[in-house]
């Protein structure tokens, strides 16, 4: 499904260059479920932004479904982040000044669906994580599981093949967090490709693989 | 992503800052209300002037008569002879002096203008009651006067002047009758005088010379010949001293007035077009706030699908909603500033479609162009950047 040749990214700030990749390759096939762990500021969130083509690499290729997207334009990464992949952030990363429904509905908006089966679509997803009742709460309305649940079903409604999610518990109870795991559990048990960002070794046992990071460097990969 | 939905987008962020988007919607109002009522001030002024033109008569030439020497006026019989000339529909001769007019213990000074029965449809201005000065009145040198209205409101306090006496430097008058209403036009107002039979005037104010009079021309295409032959034999008359007499041409100032009017609209509407600019900048400061405070926003829908094109619309889409809303509600106040100005200070305005359309159309163009700038710059923005702001 995708896979990342020799990757390297270097930060610039100002004349100091900092290399926070130093050459990762990977490989995930389509069904797997793949976690990521490693220490604070070893370059996870980093080996993400690429993986999830919000970020191009300084050196190294990358093919998405056999495609060389290396050197794609921006437009071309912005229509593959919206119909390939779902993200799941920490922070949720939802829009305060939409409900939930809205929320859920603005990757269908950005893919150009027609109305009526946008609603649909938002209806169910809603519903697979348990909160269409609270459709119309904005953000501030909901507890922090609530909203990660609604954030979820913002990066399912579309169907992508591949679903990114950086440490996606981090900022949860640990009640909220069962249950988000649950809904990730269940997503790849239907199918979905996952890449599962953690520090928490509980959390990244979850996973079929696992993958340990460290100092922008994969040392460690184990099966479960 | 289809118009509706960035439409709705745009409505959802200017809903969510009432009180900013209201204070810059303020400067867009300002600019579109005050070039609306500025130049329906301009153009209420023209129109009225350009009536009170038109009102003295059509196809009219007015000859003033200055004079050459001791040679200062032309005679009845003289300017008569005008009406021979081709394209010559009618010839109304004025002899005039300020008199005293009084009724019971009012009495006002006023001017006093002899004419014979021409005068009504050469300078278009006949009897609202009452009658006109006919030919016998000017044969029999009969003394009977026609009043403009605001000497009747000035000395007959509402009674009816019509077949009353009226004093004129202590001679005694018959009212027969009272002029239409006309207002005032270039010469002063057209209501504050007296008319008589010519040839009253003639014996009473002890001149004989006609120093004024009117050529009406039979048609528009007419009123140059009849100009020329005018000014031909007054050239002959005169010796060839074109300095004693003047010849106006309607047409003529209607025309400078146009010019003048035409200036005074542009002026007036550039004016208050800056502050519609201002109203522009006003825009620009607010959306680049704007993309600042969203910059998360925007890296959220950069991530989840929103291309730069999609970013790019809705933050322009923003600021030609806030300056289009801004406009409606400018052309709103400025209709109604025109008329509050019309009602309660009695200036002339008259608002033309046109300009509604140019301001409101202007107004979107300001608010289109400015936001260009803040939304380009949120286009932009790089997904991983906006996503790390906070
Ligand atoms: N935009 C940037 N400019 C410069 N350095 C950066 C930038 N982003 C990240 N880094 C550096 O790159 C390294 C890896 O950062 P990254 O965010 O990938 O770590 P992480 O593994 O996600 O850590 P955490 O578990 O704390 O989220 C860090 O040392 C960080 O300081
Ligand atoms: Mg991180």
């Amino acid at each position: 499904m995708i896979n990342l040749k020799d990757i390297t990214k270097i930060y610039k700030t100002g004349k100091i260059e900092f290399k926070a990749l130093k050459g990762v390759s990977l490989n995930v096939d389509k069904g797997d479920f793949l976690s990521i762990i490693g220490p604070s500021g070893s370059g996870k969130s980093t080996f993400m932004n690429i993986i999830g083509c919000l970020d191009v690499p300084t050196d190294g290729e990358y093919y998405f479904e056999d495609t060389d997207i290396s050197k794609y334009s921006k437009n071309a990464l912005a229509e593959i982040r919206n119909k390939k992949i779902g993200f799941i952030f920490q922070k949720f990363n939802l829009l305060t000044k939409l409900s939930a429904f809205e929320n859920v509905e603005l990757p269908l908006i950005y893919r150009g669906v027609d109305t009526k089966k946008r609603h649909k679509k938002v209806k169910k997803a809603l519903e697979n994580v348990g909160l269409y009742k609270h459709k119309d709460h904005k953000p501030t309305e909901l507890s922090g599981g609530q909203q990660q649940r609604v954030a979820i079903a913002r990066a399912l409604v579309a169907k992508p093949p591949l679903i990114l999610a950086d440490e996606p518990t981090g900022n949860l109870d640990s009640k909220s967090e069962e249950e988000v795991m649950d809904i990730i559990k269940n997503l790849h048990r239907k199918g979905s490709t996952i890449v599962l960002i953690t520090h928490d070794l509980e959390v990244a046992k979850n996973a079929d693989r696992m993958i340990s990071i460290k100092d922008g460097m994969i040392y460690d990969e184990r099966m479960k | 992503m289809d118009v509706k939905m960035v439409l709705k987008l745009a409505f959802k962020g200017i809903i969510a800052n009432k009180m900013r988007t209201f204070l810059t919607m303020l400067g867009i109002i300002i600019g579109v209300s005050a070039v609306i009522i500025l130049v329906a001030l301009a153009q209420g002024t023209t129109q009225s002037v350009t009536e009170s033109i038109e009102s003295m008569g059509t196809n009219l030439i007015t000859v003033t008569i200055t004079g050459r020497g001791t040679d200062t006026t032309l005679s009845y019989d003289e300017v008569m002879k005008f009406s021979e000339k081709e394209g010559v529909s009618g010839i109304s001769p004025v002899v005039s002096g300020n008199v005293t007019a009084k009724y019971g213990n009012n009495s006002t000074s006023v001017s006093l203008e002899g004419v014979d029965s021409n005068y009504e449809t050469v300078r278009n201005h006949s009897v609202q009651t009452g009658r006109f000065i006919k030919n016998l009145d000017v044969e029999y040198r009969n003394k009977i006067v026609i009043l403009g209205t605001e000497v009747v409101d000035e000395i007959f306090n509402g009674i009816n002047p019509v077949g009353k006496d009226l004093q004129i430097n202590g001679t005694k008058f018959k009212v027969v009758g009272v002029l239409e209403k006309k207002g005032s036009s270039m010469g002063g107002s057209n209501d504050e005088k007296i008319l008589t039979p010519i040839s009253t005037a003639q014996r009473f104010l002890k001149s004989t010379g006609v120093k004024n009079f009117y050529i009406q021309a039979k048609s528009s295409d007419e009123v140059e010949i009849v100009e020329n032959q005018t000014e031909i034999s007054l050239l002959k008359k005169f010796e060839n001293d074109d300095d004693s007499y003047r010849i106006f041409n309607q047409s003529e100032m209607l025309s400078t007035m146009d010019d003048v009017t035409k200036n005074m609209t542009l002026m007036l509407g550039g004016i208050a077009a800056i502050s519609l600019l201002v109203g522009g900048i006003g825009i620009m400061n607010i959306m680049l706030v704007s993309v600042t405070e969203r910059t998360k926003e925007i890296g959220i829908r950069k991530a989840i699908g929103a291309k730069r094109k999609d970013i790019l619309n809705q933050f322009l889409l923003e600021s030609a909603v806030i300056s289009g809303l801004g406009g409606i509600v400018g052309i709103l106040t400025g209709i109604g500033g025109s008329s509050l100005l019309t009602v309660l200070v009695g200036l002339n305005t008259s608002i033309s479609i046109t300009i509604l359309i140019i301001s409101f159309g202007f107004s979107l163009v300001v608010g289109v162009f400015f936001g260009m700038y803040p939304a380009n710059k949120a286009s932009k923005l790089e997904p991983v950047d906006a996503l790390r702001f906070e």
